[in-house]
């Protein structure tokens, strides 16, 4: 057995197994083997994110994959989402940040069970949550004490949204503060959305944000969107997202 | 960055597939929509198989246009802007024909 390999850079060395010659079947104009693959480039992610989401279906969780840019106010939604919630529903949390306890800590006491993921650890911090981080935080939460999970993904506009994770439903804290253009400069996000909580909606007297024109080109890439306008610092339309939660969690 | 993910997912594939032969080319396919730049993916690329077995190794990119069709006029139209509607009647009631594409589609091995 064994198969003897010398590399580019003039590196040898050999496996402990033999290949099926019988893929070798394709070749190219010169001569070279080709392998048709035809997969997807996050097969093996979805696979994770299938495992997770029988998981979670199998103890009766509903989970929201909660993804916006960093400073949005994912952390401070939540913490009014929990208050608002414990006494209707069994929350549990995943918290996902490159790095530090911060925002896991701000969490704590408000009645949910909190699992942190610091995606430094282990996993080269990723600046998004994928399915096989998600699974190592589902391992520490009591899932089948738990009716709903919201993930808080990592602040970044753009790699969270092509990861699925086992997600119910996808959701988005923007905040208007970000500026009227960024649905036509992140697509893949604002598409992957079901709702956008457009968020710090106490700061509209105080800028030139204008709400009409970003309704409009959130529209443009997504038409299906929920939006709910909301401030998370003063309360307002968080009931409306937490109605939200609610109907996800009790179809 | 977030061509690095991608690049990570691709190497990941690749690696599967290639069960140990070296490979020396990867074809793959990525539509519009999913928002990779493919220039910053080829750098990507290269930094990431850079010291591995993939070192050396050609990442092609076949880059698919996002194109829809209009369920109003039954116009077509490949969009030069993420917002999916027709370029004909402006409906926003179209079908997405392609753009998302994200595939890995073959590999070259080198000759053993």
């Amino acid at each position: 057995m064994g198969r003897f390999h010398r590399h580019p850079d003039g590196t040898e060395h050999d496996h402990d197994h033999d290949h099926d010659v019988g893929d070798h079947s394709g070749y190219t104009e010169t001569g070279a083997a080709r392998i048709m693959v035809l997969e997807n480039i996050l097969s093996e992610n979805d696979r994770v994110a299938d495992e997770n989401r029988r998981d979670l279906q199998a103890a009766g969780v509903r989970t929201v994959n909660l993804m916006s840019s960093p400073g949005a106010g994912k952390t401070t939604l939540l913490r009014r989402t929990l208050v608002e919630l414990r006494d209707r529903v069994r929350i549990g949390v995943l918290e996902g940040d490159i790095a530090t306890s911060i925002d896991a800590d701000r969490l704590e006491g408000l009645g949910a069970a909190v699992s942190l993921v610091n995606t430094d650890k282990g996993f080269g911090g990723e600046c998004h949550l994928d399915a096989t981080m998600v699974r190592s935080g589902l391992a520490r939460l009591p899932l089948a004490d738990l009716d709903l999970l919201l993930i808080e993904n990592v602040g970044n506009l753009v790699c969270p949204a092509e990861f699925a994770v086992g997600e119910d439903a996808r959701a988005m804290v923007y905040a208007i503060t970000e500026g009227e253009e960024k649905p036509l400069k992140y697509p893949v996000m604002f598409r992957a959305a079901e709702v956008v909580v457009v968020n710090k909606i106490d700061l509209l007297p105080h800028l030139d944000f204008d709400l009409d024109r970003f309704l409009a080109n959130l529209a443009d890439v997504n038409p299906r969107a929920e939006v709910i306008q909301a401030s998370s610092r003063t309360g307002d339309g968080v009931a409306a997202w937490c109605d939200w939660l609610l109907t996800l969690a009790h179809p | 960055m977030h061509e690095l993910s991608v690049a990570e997912a691709i190497a990941g594939a690749v690696n599967r597939h290639a069960d140990g032969r070296t490979v020396t080319k990867v074809l793959v396919r990525i539509g519009h929509l999913r928002q990779v730049v493919p220039d910053a993916l080829s750098f990507a690329w290269e930094m990431l198989t850079t010291g591995s077995d993939l070192e050396g190794s050609v990442l092609e990119i076949e880059s698919v246009p996002a194109t829809v069709a209009c369920r109003a006029c039954g116009a077509e139209t490949t969009l030069d802007m993420p917002i999916t509607a027709c370029g004909q009647c402006y409906s926003r009631d179209v079908e997405l024909l392609t753009g998302e594409e994200f595939a890995v589609v073959s590999l070259e091995l080198a000759d053993v």
